[in-house]
């Protein structure tokens, strides 16, 4: 197993491929569905140029996103005397964050993305122009992988829901599995090719 | 009648937290099926670790705790609108208590409740009987999972499939052929043959009830379940949509009148964190099952 540090380099990723299982170690940030809105709205599309009110989350979010690490995540936390921690923490499905995926690998110089079902075309492609990896994790494997999360640094946009906010996490030995590479490589491309084939046999007999 | 929401929360923790048997041991005989070393019984060696921590510690098995399903059996005279005023407020106490996320959020605005309450929220369905007591049947339904299950027309010139058991058969394959690992497979099919639309639906969720290891009554049924139990394995998806020899770990199929006009297959994809739980209530006397 290979061991990543956050913030992680370029090269790190490109010695990565399809179906190799890794360990990551360091703070990365929770985002789906309502985080990936908000950042294309109001850091992509004004290209970088934030409306005032945004602006200090903006600054926030550079720092722990280049060569940082996204999770699509909506966790369950527990709050105890002001701090938070996660008490059950797996992947959500990662494929709702296409449309906005690859521009924010991009914009921020994000490293890797973790979910699980993979992504289509467009994130692979970012993936290889940019120098990213897909990292899948056990779906539902909830309690496990909350083990590796640490640390609860902060929480931003808690006004989305606690699903859907920024959490900032300090992870240690998070497991996870290169399913796409940085070399145009999809372990979800080819298991839908070979399925196809066995589906069309079954059908058409 | 006594207040049964405490009877509830427990309910709710023991669904969120405890994976039933049958559905463990599935999940057991599937990985040592899997290659020594794939990727498919490392996640299904993960999965088994889950569901063992999460039992332990009373916590999530999956943090999308998901829509909770409530089926109630009451008798004539119990009042329904208490027990869903019990129901409801045993889910705002679930939340606090951490056994569920919070996860109803405003159809429109995604302004999220907070408790686990809201518009047709959670799910509700009462059917008064005729034995003893109350009977509530708890599902835990996961978005992945339900973004995945899906309905079909037939005949469905695409598939070649006709208003038959051989096209339910192979619109049921391009059903778990199109969900690849996304409904965190491997997974359970509820299929329902008939009814309208949303009466379909209906019932091809609550067929997740039935044990995973069970045989239809039916004989024409059965067959077809442990033929679709057979090929959708041979699709080679696997655990997580990895690939492997496990994508389904069990098939259930029902059948409801429908109008003449109309032939509708509806498919619930349930992930393997089948959660559900049941609970009986005779007098004083509360049982979970």
């Amino acid at each position: 197993m290979r061991k990543l540090t956050v913030p992680i380099s370029e090269a790190d990723i490109r010695a990565l491929r399809v179906g190799e299982a890794v360990s990551l170690n360091g703070v990365i940030v929770t985002a789906r569905d309502a985080a990936h809105k908000y950042m294309i709205e109001n850091f992509v599309k004004t290209g970088g140029n934030p409306p005032a009110t945004e602006a200090a989350l903006y600054q926030e979010l550079k720092k722990v996103l280049a060569g940082g690490v996204i999770y699509h995540c909506g966790p369950v936390v527990q709050q105890t005397d002001g701090q938070w921690s996660f008490v059950a923490a797996g992947p959500t499905t990662s494929i709702r964050e296409e449309p906005y995926q690859a521009d924010v690998i991009a914009h921020f110089g994000v490293r890797a993305v973790i979910g699980k079902g993979g992504m289509g075309a467009k994130t692979l492609k970012a993936c290889q122009d940019y120098g990213a990896v897909y990292l899948h994790a056990i779906g539902g494997a909830a309690t496990f992988i909350a083990e590796s999360v640490k640390e609860v640094l902060t929480v931003y946009k808690l006004d989305f829901g606690v699903p859907e906010a920024f959490w900032v996490i300090r992870v240690e030995d998070f497991p996870a599995v290169v399913t796409m590479d940085s070399h145009g490589g999809s372990l979800h491309e080819l298991i839908k090719e070979q399925s196809a084939q066995k589906l069309t046999e079954l059908i058409r007999g | 009648m006594q207040d049964l929401t405490e009877a509830f929360v427990e309910l709710i923790r023991r669904a969120s937290t405890q994976l039933p048997a049958d559905m463990e041991r599935a999940l057991r005989k599937a990985r040592d099926q899997e290659e020594p070393g794939s990727a498919a019984q490392g996640a299904l060696d993960t999965i088994l670790k889950n569901v063992e921590m999460s039992r332990a510690r009373s916590s999530a098995i999956c943090q999308d705790t998901g829509t909770p399903i409530f089926t109630i059996h009451y008798p004539l005279g119990v009042s329904t609108r208490a027990l869903a005023d019990q129901i409801r407020r045993a889910c705002a106490i679930a939340t606090e208590r951490s056994y569920l996320r919070p996860n109803a959020v405003d159809g429109l605005t995604g302004k999220n409740s907070g408790d686990n309450t809201g518009e047709d929220f959670p799910t509700m369905h009462f059917e008064e009987w005729d034995e003893e007591g109350i009977k509530v049947d708890l599902i835990l339904k996961g978005g992945g999972c339900e973004n995945v299950s899906t309905q079909y027309e037939l005949p469905n010139s695409e598939l070649d499939a006709g208003r038959d058991l051989e096209g339910v058969r192979r619109v049921v394959l391009d059903a778990v052929h199109k969900a690849q690992g996304l409904g965190c497979s491997p997974g359970v099919l509820g299929i329902a043959i008939g009814g309208d639309r949303g009466t379909s639906y209906l019932k091809s969720k609550r067929l997740l009830l039935r044990p995973v290891d069970d045989t239809n009554e039916q004989p024409e049924l059965a067959a077809l379940e442990q033929r679709l139990l057979e090929e959708t394995n041979q699709l080679g998806i696997g655990p997580m949509g990895f690939g492997g020899k496990t994508t389904v770990l069990g098939v259930k199929i029902g059948t409801l009148h429908r109008l003449p006009a109309s032939f509708f297959v509806s498919v619930a994809y349930m992930c393997w964190a089948n959660r559900r739980a049941s609970m009986r209530v005779i007098g004083e006397e509360i049982t979970y099952a």
